[in-house]
């Protein structure tokens, strides 16, 4: 139940994330999710995409370190205490959570939130049983 | 293979070619060139007065300034119209520095650069692919006659166009290489971009680098890409002594053998001009005692080596020269440390996850200089732990090594300029800033 994102290492140079991005564009591949975090030298830009092996073999053909990682897309329920309630059950566990960034929220008003843990098939399998929604590559690639 | 039997001789033997060698040429540059009598006058010194090999000390330094002043052709013991060669070397501030060469001379050259070529490896059976600069620079020219003496296939590609480079060296199935360090690795990452694959589809087994420092980091990246199997030789000279050709590395790569008979090599301490005791560290002072045209008396370097004179296992009696650690004027001098680009670069090529093209910044902010060094990074990665250890491992290496804190920044594949050339990896920005 994993799903695939894109992490690019970025300087911190004007201009750079463009670089990235319309390497992407031109792949024809579509960007669902983007999350930058940086220090002042550097960043790692974190994607979650339509292709993700495609915009991968675009942007390593540009000269770009990127790289695909596996990550957990949980979809919410438009609920207050939802993503409490999930990430409670994840906290019980020896499961460490990594770093965490939204996704698309969709028509219905559903959000959906890409999760990065230490242990991504416990932590799956935990998610599922606590009653979420994960999206595979195959969800993501419909949205 | 050894060329000539002047690689084998006696060290009497040598000592006694070099002596009747060294004294003709005093003879001759106090006869007919008036700045070397005026400075050998001034030191108070005749040419008579060399009557053994240590009389050399005696005799009065040449420098690149010597040459500049003499531009172009002062320093020169032949008329004019005894030149059949004019070399010049890319000056960076003023006017080049210019070199020339009689017909004998050209035989000379041609006779101590296939000496090296044999040295490191080559025989009549390869095929040469020469991507050094052809022009005014004396190396590919050097390399050119030299190989061709020997009777390998020349293939004067010179620099550029890399990918046309590395189809020649496919079509024509080139087993020797010369290159700088430098372009040599970036041959291999447009042969790799090329879908080339170096190990199966090239026949290099022959890399004679020169012009540039080879230190050890950099020949075992030379290895990485080029194969394990691939014999890399540096090999040394500048155009002032007559250019490649003054000495070069053998199979064991044990110090590169000087030719002797052609040229004094001396030490010094660079600070007081002395001449340091056999194996001591310092300047590499040398004397053309074979040259026509431009016989250099005592030319100072600025290269920083040890001599060796022990016998070597290839046979060669001549004297060896340890591999670089770099130029005296490369040498920065960072709060108050001397630092030589090659001891970055050591530790760069030591340092996993990153590439071998680096750039070095020094800059400074207030009263402090900064140095900031700049590395690809080839591993890609989501977790930024990696990228602090990667920095972390190249700061603590640094610091241990240099004795200084340093900046890195890790930038992505291919951001760092290639060079075709002679690599300038320095930017000295302190003084452009005016403090
Ligand atoms: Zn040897």
């Amino acid at each position: 139940m994993q799903a695939k994102q894109l992490s690019v290492f970025i300087e911190n140079r004007e201009g750079r994330l463009d670089e990235v991005l319309a390497v992407i564009k031109a792949a024809n591949v579509n960007i669902l999710s983007l999350s930058l975090a940086d220090t002042s030298e550097y960043g790692l830009l974190r994607l979650i995409v339509s292709d993700p092996a495609a915009a991968d073999a675009a942007l390593k053909a540009s000269g770009f370190s990127s790289m695909l990682t596996d990550v957990l897309v949980v979809r919410l329920m438009n609920k207050v205490g939802s993503l409490q309630a999930f990430l409670s059950d994840l906290a019980k566990t020896e499961i460490n959570l990594e770093y965490m960034y939204g996704l698309t929220i969709e028509k219905e008003g559903k959000a959906s939130l890409v999760i990065k843990a230490s242990d991504l098939a416990k932590a799956s399998e935990i998610l599922l049983k606590a009653g979420a929604e994960l999206l595979t590559a195959e969800d993501i690639a419909k949205l | 293979m050894i060329w000539s039997k002047n690689e084998t001789l006696e060290r009497s033997e040598i000592e006694k070619i070099q002596l009747e060698r060294l004294q003709e040429t005093v003879h001759r540059v106090y006869e007919k060139v008036p700045a070397y009598r005026k400075k050998m006058d001034d030191a108070g010194v005749k040419p008579e007065d060399i009557k053994t090999l240590a009389d050399l000390a005696k005799l009065p330094f040449t420098t690149k300034e010597d040459l500049r002043d003499n531009y172009p052709f002062g320093l020169f013991a032949v008329p004019k119209k005894d030149l059949v060669r004019v070399h010049a070397s890319s000056g960076t501030t003023g006017k080049p520095t210019v070199v020339g060469y009689t017909r004998k001379d050209l035989e000379t050259w041609t006779e101590c650069v296939t000496r090296i070529a044999v040295m490191g490896g080559a025989t009549p059976e390869d095929m040469a692919q020469i991507c050094f600069g052809y022009g005014m620079f004396t190396g590919a020219l050097g390399l050119h006659y030299g190989l061709e003496n020997l009777g390998a296939t020349i293939v004067p590609s010179s620099t550029g166009n890399s990918e046309k480079q590395i189809m020649f060296m496919k079509d024509f199935e080139t087993t020797l290489l010369v290159a700088t360090p430098s372009y040599a690795l970036r041959l291999a990452e447009v042969a790799n971009e090329m879908g080339v694959d170096i190990k199966k589809d090239l026949k290099v087994r022959i890399a004679l680098v020169g012009s540039e420092l080879l230190t050890e980091a950099m020949r075992e990246e030379m290895h990485k890409v080029w194969g394990e199997n691939c014999l890399v030789t540096s090999n040394y000279g500048m155009s002032e002594l007559m250019g490649p050709g003054v000495s070069g590395e053998c199979e064991y790569l044990n110090g590169m053998h000087i030719n002797e008979d052609f040229f004094i090599p001396e030490i010094i301490d660079s600070k007081t001009g002395e001449v340091l005791p056999a194996g001591s560290k310092g300047e590499l002072v040398v004397t053309c005692i074979y040259k026509e045209a431009l016989p250099l008396i005592r030319y100072r370097t600025k290269d920083v080596t040890r001599l060796m004179y022990e016998k070597c296992k290839c046979g060669r009696t001549t004297c060896r020269m340890e591999n670089l650690d770099g130029r005296t004027d490369d040498m920065l001098k960072i709060r108050g440390v001397n630092v030589f680009p090659g001891q970055i670069e050591e530790v760069l090529l030591h340092t996993d996850g990153i590439g071998p093209h680096y750039e070095i910044v020094v800059t400074r902010e207030g009263h402090s200089d900064k140095l900031e060094i700049r590395v690809e990074l080839l591993k890609a990665t989501d977790d930024y732990k990696e990228l602090k250890s990667i920095e972390s491992a190249i700061k603590a290496k640094l610091r241990v090594v240099l004795g200084l804190d340093a900046k890195i920044s890790l930038v992505s594949p291919n951001t760092i300029q290639r060079f075709e050339g002679k690599a300038k990896r320095i930017r000295d920005l302190r003084n452009k800033e005016g403090v």
